[in-house]
């Protein structure tokens, strides 16, 4: 991505480049492996599949980075995304008889998926930051508020977007400007924003103090509780952010949308290079984190020979290894 | 006057004649099945919930615990509920997982309860004294005899399958033996796991790969409408149908309009607990025999019988 190519390590320790080089060299190897593989791969047809496709979580992706920087962690955004897809297709579903098919209502539904993750955000939040409660245990709980509310939603089965304004809607994810799809672009608009004010900030810099350490933070005038829920509801409106790209791929919503999700998109910021435990965050890294994770499930699909029951243990082995890539040189206690 | 008096009576007559009942011998059957967590899923708890409902009403005699799980830990844990709190007569069981349902199953009916097994049968036979089963391998031949017949000069093909597990082994084996030798040749198969997200991206990698598609084996309606979109999307018009299967109510109704990319649909009908529940009731309270096997089998739906599948309130 341009965003990496401009990044230099802040911390110019020699042996810090592999930390910096370690996703890089893996997204390379990657795209290399599958050049090698299959003549479509570089092919713009598939690139623009990979990339759309890898918009849902790589959005999400970029908000977690920040909810990770802080020391939090974010387990719900899967099912909040389920969640919110069904309640934006009830609201439009539900408003066409009174304001009819058009963009007007699609941009409705476009703000009621916004400020449902604004407040699915705000309520992760409150509770973790006023409630003292751990994340880990909060977004545990609202994971699967969220996933039973979208199932009780849809009645066990799936809610489907009014064909009418599927027809409307569709060129959102289907269409773009001079060839670059709606969803790379928003995709890029975010991570570039994201790096930005995590580089360039005060709330980028008090989220890497918090998570490093939250004493010293609150000590040095820095308002924690404020840049944690901040961190929350950043991350549910990019959930929001991402349901809008999501719905009109294929206009329907079910309990088995967005399984899984809030795993891949944590995975994705660690293969960034992000710390787990908090302290420190780049979004660049987790943006390629993202591609790496499609990569590998697209390269599976276009190549013979690996047994698709091993698919899980192919990614596992490539997340491990990126993360090997850039460990710090020392093992830490 | 009268008229009041009598209707007074009788009602009062009927009070006394369920109490009665409900007193002696009321009978009570547990049902326990997945939760809905996808659409198949969804239909089934549908049909459970509508069959309860009207065999209360047709039965004073019968009463009906119904428990959805999400688990199979949880499962078996209602099932426990059910024989130690409501003392069940009968269990109807839809397996969440074959394995771990076995040894609870089995104590259930070594204590005298009368046990229906649905769709997946438990891995020790025997134990069960009504299974209704569907037909898996049988909905793969139906799929793969629909193809031969559509594509009589055979042709090339991608299959999408399930979670990988003994239904979908079963499913697709039936399919690859109902086409050998036909001339169609499945180019490529990847596990689209009953889901619409993930068949739409296998989808759109199966159509960067191969440069020519005549057809799509999705296997089930929920992938069909993943691999639909990817088809769309691409503007790919090689590809001349997509088969779904399990009878999903939009697809259906495709079929009925006689949309050419979805010609036909081959059923695995979630409508099966309702067999099961009501052959459970008929059990209880007549002397009709209705132990043994009662396999449901897959029915090719086109736009000729499609009228006869389709179910517009249920959720799938």
């Amino acid at each position: 991505m341009a965003v990496a190519d401009t990044t230099t390590t802040t911390r110019a320790r020699p042996k810090v480049d592999l930390r910096v080089l370690g996703p890089i060299l893996a997204l390379v190897a990657l795209l290399v492996t599958g050049a090698l593989l299959n003549s479509n791969f570089l092919g713009a047809a598939n690139v623009t599949n990979v990339l759309s496709r890898s918009a849902f979580i790589g959005i999400i992706a970029v908000g977690m980075t920040f909810v990770i920087t802080s020391g939090g962690l974010d387990l719900s955004v899967g099912s909040m995304a389920a969640f919110i897809a069904g309640l934006m297709i009830l609201v439009m579903n539900g408003l066409l008889p009174t304001m009819g098919p058009g963009w007007p209502l699609i941009v409705v539904g476009m703000g009621a998926a916004l400020v449902a993750g604004l407040a699915a955000g705000f309520v992760n939040g409150f509770l973790i930051t006023n409630m003292r409660i751990e994340a880990f245990i909060v977004t545990l709980g609202t994971m699967g508020i969220y996933r039973s509310l979208v199932t009780w939603l849809a009645d066990g089965g799936t809610l489907s977007l009014d064909f009418g304004l599927r027809g409307i809607y569709r060129p959102v994810y289907y269409d773009g400007i001079l060839g670059v799809s709606w969803p790379i672009i928003v995709f890029a608009l975010v991570a570039i924003a994201g790096e930005v004010v995590m580089r360039m900030t005060a709330f980028g810099r008090h989220c890497a103090a918090i998570g490093s350490n939250d004493t010293v933070a609150r000590y040095s005038s820095v308002n924690v509780n404020r840049v944690r829920i901040m961190t929350y509801i950043l991350l549910g409106m990019l959930v929001g952010v991402a349901t809008i790209m999501y719905v009109p791929r294929l206009g329907s919503a079910s309990a088995s949308t967005g399984v899984l999700w809030e795993l891949e998109a944590i995975a994705a910021v660690i293969i960034g290079g992000t710390m787990l435990k908090g302290g420190f965050g780049r979004v660049w890294g987790t943006v390629i984190g993202v591609l790496i994770l499609s990569l590998i499930d697209n390269i599976l699909n276009l190549t013979d020979g690996v047994s698709p029951y091993l698919n899980g243990a192919i990614q596992g082995v490539i997340i491990i290894l990126a993360v090997i890539l850039q460990r710090e040189g020392k093992a830490e206690g | 006057m009268t008229y009041l008096k009598y209707a007074g009576a009788t009602a009062l007559a009927g009070l006394m004649a369920t109490g009665a009942v409900a007193q002696d011998d009321v009978k009570v059957i547990g049902v326990s099945i997945p939760a809905a967590t996808h659409g198949w899923a969804g239909g089934m708890n549908f049909h459970a919930q509508e069959a309860v409902d009207r065999l209360e009403e047709v039965y004073p005699q019968l009463d009906f615990v119904l428990a959805t799980a999400s688990d199979p830990g949880k499962q078996v844990s209602d099932i426990e509920d059910m024989v130690a709190t409501r003392n069940i007569d009968a269990l109807v069981v839809l397996p969440f997982e074959s394995e771990p349902l076995t040894s609870p199953v089995q104590a259930v009916a070594d204590s005298g309860v009368w046990v229906t097994v649905v769709d997946r049968g438990l891995s020790v036979e025997g134990i069960e004294d009504l299974y209704v089963a569907g037909d898996n391998t049988g909905f793969g031949r139906v799929s793969g005899e629909y193809m031969v017949e559509a594509m009589p000069d055979g042709g090339q093909i991608v299959a999408l399958r399930g979670i990988p597990t003994t239904i979908d082994n079963e499913r697709v084996a039936g399919f690859e033996a109902a086409i050998e030798g036909s001339g169609i040749e499945i180019i490529d198969m990847e596990h689209g796991n009953w889901n619409r997200d993930d068949s739409f991206t296998v989808m759109q990698d199966f159509l960067s790969k191969h440069d020519n598609i005549d057809a799509v084996w999705a296997s089930d309606d929920d992938m069909a409408v993943g691999v639909l979109a990817a088809i769309e999307a691409a503007g790919r018009e090689d590809v001349q149908f997509v088969l779904g299967g399990a009878g999903m109510k939009e697809m259906i109704a495709r079929v009925a309009e006689g949309d050419t990319m979805i010609p036909a649909d081959v059923t695995y009908p979630p409508s099966m607990i309702a067999t099961a529940i009501e052959l459970t009731a008929v059990g209880l309270t007549s002397s009709a025999p209705v132990s043994g096997q009662f396999v449901i089998g897959s029915v090719l739906v086109t736009q000729e019988n499609a009228e006869d599948y389709y179910f517009p309130d249920s959720p799938f």
